[in-house]
């Protein structure tokens, strides 16, 4: 287990008459190179809840603990942890602010204090990475395509060699395409190096499609903790929570209901062409 | 006469690097006609960097032609006395409701641009009413708006444009930053805008399954318009979407990809039920 969340409390207003619960009792685990999805609506207490996740916010009460030390002991070194967990905001491109993508990319290894040499090696490193050709290094990263500028922003994070990398809804305003090459990119970065990735989406075709765990948020508290069948099979109570299933799960389970013989478990597009598939093959099969 | 035409539209920029040389021209829009008419529901799709936003920009005279017109209700954007009245009637919804949202309480900012039109008071509140209600935010009138989902944002971000009695609206990606419930009711209150009030709606969009209740749709490429048509016709041209980068809803490609595997289904299937409906048929039951 890489990272350990543990009983995680926390509240906004504290000490007034307005205080808001946003995180009620939180205990989950992050394992070595799992890619795990985090869904809820908005206000659900994801974004906080990533925050904890490097030590942005100190929790009320519970705590983190990254392989196998508690990151808000007085003594622990936080800044390292910041490097070794990953944290990519929404819309991670408005935060870009130097002159080269490759400077932009520089900027956070640089500040843990590595020797040039070293920094530059990982910057390019990062570049590379992420999918992008080595010549945009110098480069301003305005003159690039929103696709593009979002890579750098996720390269700059990278360049840190973070052990979990935390996406807080990276492909958010991006084309069908951009969506897919950028999702693509990541479930490599993930096999090639192992990396833990964190997943925070609002799209659950997405989700279904990509990740091996599903944790869905609803009220501060961890409503579901499985994989994306287990978890989409319950849709009614995802409904309930202002989230959803796939497409392709409604209209497998109105398919059962209509009398057709399909697995209605399916959550993504290949399984549900292929449960398809098989009963129109039964079909054909039976002579009817 | 439409209520916007678009007439043969050009938009360049020139680029320039930091000591202000020019580097080259771009031209995001390239020879664009079009025209909508009054109460219609057009989407305009298209990938990153196609152009779709700076067009939308030209409707209401955020950005003027480099060549071409653009007439909104008989009026062309490029007559300064007319801004104001072409901005009131093709309002704009933006992406982040947090950008345009500046009152402390949600009746406030819907009040805001009636006010600045010089609408008188009593009339300005019952604008405020209407327009929360279209919308179904009139419960949250006295909430501070950054205390709202998103969805609920953007559901006020409409509201304060329809407090200006538009007859058309724009909405740039209003949907990109919200969760599956906030698109739902934020779709919904776009068509029931359209639907009722008949209010001419014009939505730029990323999300496949957004476009599937427009009238007509139009896929822009590199600053042209490269296909248009119903939902229906140009969610049948599967594989030249996916060149121009975009998609088709996960139904419809369900439906491409089991016809391909040889089941007998019709081209075009946009929603659910129209493809559970389809292989009820093929199955008998």
């Amino acid at each position: 287990m890489k990272l350990i969340a543990d009983h995680l409390v926390y509240e906004y207003n504290r000490g007034t008459n307005q205080v808001v619960r946003a995180l009620d009792d939180v205990s989950f685990v992050i394992h070595s190179g799992e890619l795990l999805g985090l869904i809820g609506h908005t206000g659900s207490g994801k974004s906080t809840l990533v925050q904890h996740l490097n030590a942005l916010l100190k929790p009320d009460s519970g705590s983190i603990y990254y392989d196998g030390a508690d990151v808000f002991e007085k003594t622990y070194d936080r800044k390292t942890l910041r490097a070794r967990v990953g944290l990519v905001f929404q819309y991670p491109e408005h935060q870009l602010f130097e002159e080269t993508v490759f400077q932009e990319v520089c900027f956070g290894p640089h500040n843990m204090g590595l020797a040039q040499e070293q920094v530059d090696e990982l910057a390019y490193e990062a570049i590379r990475r992420v999918g992008l050709p080595e010549e945009i290094a110098d480069q301003s990263p305005f003159d690039l395509s929103g696709g593009q500028k979002r890579r750098v922003a996720i390269a700059s994070v990278l360049a840190m060699k973070p052990e979990i990398l935390v996406l807080d809804e990276p492909t958010a305003g991006l084309d069908p395409r951009g969506r897919d090459e950028l999702l693509s990119m990541i479930v490599e970065l993930r096999r090639k190096e192992g990396i833990s990735v964190v997943l925070v989406s609002h799209s659950m075709e997405d989700v279904a499609e990509y990740v091996d765990r599903i944790i869905v948020m609803d009220k501060g508290r961890i409503r579901y903790d499985d994989t994306p069948k287990a978890v989409f099979a319950q849709y009614r109570a995802l409904e309930e929570m202002g989230l959803a299933a796939p497409q392709v799960t409604y209209i497998l389970q109105d398919l059962k209901a209509a009398g057709i013989d399909v697995n209605a478990e399916g959550t993504t597009l290949r399984e549900a062409k292929e449960t398809i598939l098989a009963a129109y093959a039964r079909l054909r099969g039976s002579g009817k | 006469m439409g209520i916007i035409n678009i007439n043969k539209v050009t938009y360049e920029y020139i680029r320039r690097d930091e000591e202000n040389n020019v580097e080259g021209i771009t031209t995001a829009v390239d020879g664009v006609s079009l025209a909508v008419e009054p109460g219609e529901f057009i989407a305009i799709l298209g990938h990153n960097g196609s152009g779709k936003s700076t067009l939308a920009k030209h409707i209401n005279a955020i950005l003027y032609p480099s060549e071409g017109s653009v007439v909104v209700d008989g009026m062309d954007t490029r007559e300064d006395e007319k801004l104001l009245e072409i901005r009131q009637t093709a309002g704009m919804v933006f992406q982040n409701p947090d950008n345009q949202i500046i009152g402390q309480v949600v009746e406030e900012d819907v009040g805001f641009g009636p006010e600045n039109m010089g609408v008188p008071t009593k009339e300005i509140w019952e604008r405020v009413e209407e327009s929360l209600k279209a919308v179904g935010m009139y419960e949250y009138r006295a909430f501070s708006p950054n205390k709202l989902s998103g969805g609920r944002k953007q559901r006020v971000s409409i509201a304060s444009v329809i407090a200006m009695h538009p007859k058309c609206i724009i909405l740039d990606e209003p949907t990109a930053m919200l969760d599956p419930q906030g698109r739902h009711e934020v779709i919904r209150a776009i068509r029931a805008l359209n639907d009722v009030e008949k209010i001419t709606m014009i939505l730029i969009t990323h999300y496949m399954e957004e476009v599937i209740y427009a009238d007509r749709v139009f896929v822009m490429d590199r600053g042209k318009v490269a296909m248009s048509g119903t939902p229906k016709e140009i969610f049948s041209r599967v594989s030249e979407l996916k060149e121009l980068r975009l998609g088709v809803p996960q139904v419809t490609e369900l439906a491409y990809e089991l016809k391909r595997a040889g089941v007998p289904l019709p081209d075009g299937i946009l929603s659910r039920k129209e493809l559970t409906e389809a292989l009820c048929r093929v199955f008998g039951k």
